[in-house]
């Protein structure tokens, strides 16, 4: 049996792109409807990373800004596990990971929120799965933070997270949320997705388990990817 | 006992938002934190074939650029190969066929620099024209977005394209194939996305 084309999509689960409550969307969705393609090699690959590309310290959001002293905030330790829908693991994978400090303020030009900078926190970093596709950072945890929706729109405190696979139609961006935030359910950008489940899968789980006693605690994520499929009696991806 | 299929289900999207480049371009959003940032060297030096220049802009739906884009393209070397174990045969040293650039804040250009890519092997034993694969996010985009751009000089490959042909309205075609020009040296491909209204990029669920 080789392995061949990826699962299509279950766009069921994913939000649509015109998505009115969250504003922003009603001028970026395509009208036309998406063709739907079957995979080539165009699809089925996709670009590879390795420890040259990155360095030890980008999975350490605590330590890879920090000028005088450690960013000031809640020490969480964020872990998990990158699958595919198989429940295989995805091994040597890229996954970046951008948030807000404690304040709920961005490092970025345009972020003009009043909550303050911390002079010690960058707030990006990556790292590769290991060949478990397990993959680990640590951080603070973010504040929540208001945006121009309605008026009075705040987002749950959130991590975005960005994933490669080892293909170009597994790339995926999300954000993930954090257990028992009571803005999760007020949110236009989480109230995106139709399913509810989808929703629950954003949830990264307090894990004591993985908690550093006197020291940070832990959230779990895992993240799944598309599965790839199993040609039983033929493999025409390339015409043999 | 119930039979059950025990797949697991994908990981729901969500947009990439404002701040996007903190995280994957962040000396863009003010700062420097890595080494290197990834995506920016698409081809390398020892990339054989023709070096190109590829820029647009994304317009949303009242015609306005997008300011807040970040855009990554999946390309094959010259002989049309991927750097994928399997992507059909060997590539450079230092070819990557990867790349990510933003949107100008002011102006919302982007563009890049690469090589342009050979003819692909696709399904069935149909060659496919050349192409770049791009994939696009921002704020107000809830799920990544691809398309491909096809090269306006390649005429008779893009007539026998297999995924070209599968659009239907053939007046949407032309959404897909970039214009060339050769103003100062070296070739420049314009490729204008538009989101949404007259003229519609074609996007593929790929």
């Amino acid at each position: 049996m080789k392995p061949a084309e990826y699962y299509q999509r279950d766009r069921t689960l994913h939000p649509p792109a015109l998505t009115p409550d969250y504003k922003t969307t009603t001028a970026r969705s395509p009208r036309y409807s998406m063709i739907s393609l079957q995979n080539s090699i165009s699809e089925i690959t996709g670009p590879t990373f390795g420890h040259n590309d990155i360095d030890p310290l980008d999975n350490d959001l605590v330590r890879n800004y920090a000028k005088d002293a450690d960013p000031v905030g809640e020490r969480i330790i964020l872990h998990g596990r990158v699958l595919d829908e198989n429940a295989r693991p995805v091994p040597n994978t890229l996954v970046e990971i951008w948030q807000a400090n404690a304040s709920g303020r961005y490092r970025h030009k345009k972020d003009t929120y009043l909550g303050a900078l911390d002079p010690n926190f960058g707030g990006c970093g990556r790292t590769l799965t290991d060949e478990n596709g397990y993959y680990f950072f640590r951080t603070i945890k973010p504040g929540a933070y208001p945006w121009r929706n309605w008026v009075n729109s705040w987002r749950p405190a959130h991590i975005h997270v960005s994933v490669f696979g080892a293909a170009f139609v597994q790339r995926l961006i999300t954000q993930l949320y954090f257990e028992g935030d009571p803005l999760i359910p007020h949110c236009p950008i989480v109230k995106t997705i139709p399913d509810p489940q989808a929703i629950e899968q954003l949830i990264a789980r307090l894990d004591l388990n993985a908690t550093i006693p006197l020291d940070a605690i832990a959230y779990k994520f895992d993240i799944v990817l598309r599965g790839r499929r199993s040609t039983l009696f033929e493999n025409r991806l390339e015409g043999n | 006992m119930k039979q059950t299929l025990n797949y697991l289900r994908e990981t729901a999207s969500q947009t990439a938002g404002p701040y996007v480049h903190i995280g994957l371009a962040p000396g863009a959003a003010g700062f420097d934190i890595y080494r290197q940032e990834l995506g920016q060297d698409i081809a390398g030096p020892n990339a054989r074939g023709e070096r190109i220049r590829v820029e647009g802009l994304v317009i949303d739906g009242m015609g306005s650029p997008v300011k807040d884009v970040l855009l990554e393209v999946w390309q094959a070397n010259a002989e049309g190969h991927y750097a994928h174990p399997e992507g059909g045969g060997p590539v450079e040293d230092g070819f990557r066929g990867w790349g990510r650039v933003i949107t100008d804040f002011e102006t919302g250009e982007w563009g890049f620099d690469t090589v342009k890519p050979g003819a692909v092997m696709g399904r069935n034993g149909r060659m496919m024209a050349p192409h770049l694969n791009l994939w696009i996010v921002s704020r107000g985009i809830n799920i990544g977005l691809n398309t491909r751009m096809y090269f306006g000089d390649e005429e008779q490959a893009n007539a026998a394209d297999p995924v070209i042909s599968l659009i239907e309205w053939e007046q949407r075609r032309a959404t897909l194939i970039a214009q060339r020009s050769d103003l100062g040296g070296i070739p420049v491909y314009r490729f204008d996305i538009r989101l949404q209204g007259d003229d519609e990029t074609v996007f593929f669920d790929i």
